[in-house]
């Protein structure tokens, strides 16, 4: 019985009742995306997966104005051992509501996972970002089962280099700069290959 | 201190409702209490009524009136007992209760009517809480507690805050209602006085000659000329229990295992009491070695035993064990008032702040509390003294102005400069015209300084300044994610 249960837990396992519930994406807030993501938006209760190289190119912006919608109706957002301060003023700018926003910065790196997975189950917590860098891909797999259970969002970056890795994410997105935009690379989501698309950031830019 | 205001709750069927709490039965049946000689009839239902009875009569002669009549003795310890769960968990209302009187409560409700929109909304969640765990309530308010419990005693429902209309109302209560003995009752009813009203218009050293100073003190609390201090009640106020181990035990999970026993134990005892713990202490014992206290420290008070065992598992996993476990303790010395669930407008709002605060108690077990934080504006202009760290939820906001970077670098970082152009990385392209800001002067912190938004390696944008005051050394400051 255990093993059938472990076993169960594998994300690659898809079963009848999981494709009836199946919740509705976010809306991203950028059209082109929506239209290639399956369920219209940033897939709920599993885990999206964005790489780049380098940071500042917009890699944060891209989930701005759904964080924004999911703070705005009272979502909890927890944001796990980011790399740098998270700037108060910015956040505002892009409309997201500090007083739902949580950051936990564990002193230890293993520490990072967990504390991400305590916050995809807890189900308050409907948006949380987590930096893995050097994360292998069976820990990671706790998370997409800990989104599953809680319905949230759960949205990791990690380095470009861990494409060649694989990943648990429902959703694996590679990023990169292009013109004044982001040039958007989906490596893997449920449905069809699609060719890259291209986001224009500064509509979106702080006003 | 403001005026009191006193709240009696009289429970007319109690010895009834012992037995059969709000289903009312269609058979007779009397509850009958012994005491001197034969037992008599303290309260009847109402089938029982019907067939004629009433309380006072003797349980021989009701048995002779009715066929397969229900007759119950009186429990005064389980009434006691129902009395002090009735009383705990009337402490979400408030925290001054006395149980002084029999059938009833006496609460002093002053302090917390805005809680609960006055004095009517307040006596309106009592009744409603009460009945619906099934007692019948009669509810009266006085500036003293004597004067609200005899007008509820006296069946009345009257919610009066004025004095002089309390007064008023006391003087029309039959003189049965005191707590005297039935023969000065009965003298007094024979000198044709009936109500309090009557007895009050005697000269006052006369009744206390003929019927005792006990009347008059009885009268004059009532009116709030004399003091009337009552005991409070207390809720229990800890837990302790142990458990004995078979054999010696290592494994956290049979720790924990062990542990849920002892947390549904407290968990019962806090139910019945309504209250909820915010610390308790759990022992390891072993053998030759000192004991292991475990603190189980929540973020609210709760009685949930899944919570506390999440934050005992959380606990077990960062303590190193001497040696195997013989037996342990849980005690839990500070139990509080906790609201019932059934009172809360938002539910599922009310879930949800549970879940988060199991959430947060969680990780600040496992990580620290520096670990956990909100961040807020602070209303400075320069860049690093505009955010700070807050607690969780507590977050400010300000309007956010010109655009700023999603990634702020604390402290920042110094770059170098090619020719006069920062480097970091590559060359950096200054894409906007230089941003002044200039301010502090006045506490020591001052800065003066030019930001730019540069573009470097790959496209990234990075908010970089030149500090005016240090040889126009470049700096990187922010990250435009």
């Amino acid at each position: 019985m255990g093993n059938v249960g472990a076993l169960l837990q594998n994300p690659a396992i898809w079963r009848g009742d999981q494709c009836a519930r199946q919740l509705p994406g976010i809306s991203s807030g950028f059209p082109e995306l929506d239209a290639i993501l399956p369920g219209g938006g940033w897939p709920q209760g599993a885990l999206t997966e964005i790489l780049f190289e380098q940071e500042g190119i917009g890699e944060l912006q891209l989930v701005m104005p759904a964080l924004a919608r999911l703070s705005t109706a009272g979502h909890g957002l927890a944001w796990i051992a980011p790399p740098h301060v998270p700037y108060a003023p910015a956040l505002t700018a892009f409309h997201i509501r500090l007083s739902r926003l949580l950051v936990v910065r564990p002193k230890e790196d293993r520490e990072r996972l967990w504390a991400a997975e305590q916050a995809l189950r807890c189900g308050v917590c409907k948006g949380v970002l987590v930096w893995a860098d050097g994360e292998d891909g069976q820990r990671l797999r706790r998370l997409q089962v800990a989104a599953g259970e809680g319905g949230g969002w759960g949205i990791l970056y990690r380095p470009l280099r861990a494409a060649a890795m694989p990943s648990p994410a429902v959703l694996r997105l590679s990023v990169e700069r292009a013109g004044g935009g982001l040039r958007v690379h989906v490596l893997k989501r449920r449905g069809s290959a699609v060719a890259p698309i291209h986001l224009d950031l500064s509509l979106r830019v702080a006003s | 201190m403001g005026t009191k205001l006193w709240l009696s709750v009289y429970f007319p069927d109690w010895p009834l409702e012992m037995f059969f709490q709000g289903t009312a039965g269609i058979r007779p049946l009397v509850v009958a209490q012994a005491g001197g000689g034969a037992a008599r009839i303290v309260a009847c239902n109402k089938a029982a009524r019907r067939s004629g009875l009433h309380p006072g009569m003797t349980v021989s002669a009701a048995q002779a009136q009715v066929d397969c009549l229900d007759v119950r003795v009186r429990d005064a310890e389980k009434e006691q007992r129902s009395a002090a769960n009735i009383a705990a968990w009337a402490m979400q209302f408030t925290p001054v209760i006395s149980l002084a009187v029999p059938q009833g409560l006496l609460l002093e409700v002053s302090g917390s009517l805005f809680l609960f929109g006055g004095l009517e909304g307040m006596a309106a969640c009592i009744r409603k809480g009460l009945e619906d765990i099934g007692y019948r309530v009669l509810l009266a308010s006085a500036p003293t507690p004597w004067a609200a419990w005899l007008i509820a005693r006296a069946g009345k429902e009257r919610l009066l805050t004025d004095a002089r209309e309390v007064e008023a109302h006391l003087r029309r209560l039959p003189l049965g209602i005191l707590d005297q003995p039935a023969a000065t009752v009965d003298a007094l009813d024979a000198m044709g006085i009936r109500t309090l009203g009557d007895c009050l218009g005697l000269p006052r050293d006369g009744v206390a000659r003929r019927f005792g100073q006990e009347l008059l003190d009885e009268l004059d609390r009532a009116l709030g000329r004399l003091p009337d201090p009552r005991a409070l009640f207390e809720p229990p106020v800890h837990f302790e229990d142990a458990l004995e181990f078979p054999a010696e035990v290592w494994q956290a999970d049979a720790l924990l295992f062990a542990a849920r026993r002892l947390f549904v134990l407290l968990e019962g005892l806090l139910k019945k009491h309504q209250c909820g713990v915010q610390h308790c202490t759990l022992t390891l014992c072993h053998e030759h070695h000192a004991t292991t206290p475990l603190t189980i420290g929540l973020a609210s008070p709760t009685r949930d035993v899944q919570r506390m065992l999440g934050v005992l598992r959380e606990r077990l996993g960062q303590t190193e064990l001497p040696a195997p476990v013989q037996s342990m303790q849980l005690a839990a010395r500070s139990i509080v008032p906790l609201e019932p669930r059934n009172l809360s407008l938002f539910p599922d709002a009310e879930q949800a702040a549970e879940s988060w605060q199991i959430f947060l108690e969680r990780l600040t077990t496992r990580l620290g509390s520096e670990a956990i934080q909100g961040i807020g504006c602070c209303a400075d202009h320069r860049p690093e003294r505009a955010w700070r760290t807050v607690a969780p939820g507590a977050a400010r906001e300000l309007p956010g102005g010109a655009s700023r970077p999603l990634w702020l670098l604390d402290p920042p970082q110094r770059i170098a400069s090619k020719e006069g152009r920062p480097y970091w990385q590559g060359p950096l392209v200054l894409r906007s015209g230089s941003e002044c800001i200039e301010s502090g002067w006045w506490d020591g912190a001052g800065i003066a300084r030019d930001y730019f938004v540069a573009e470097g390696r790959a496209g990234c944008r990075l908010w970089v300044y030149q500090d005016r005051r240090n040889a126009r050394a470049w700096y990187l400051h922010g990250i435009f994610s």
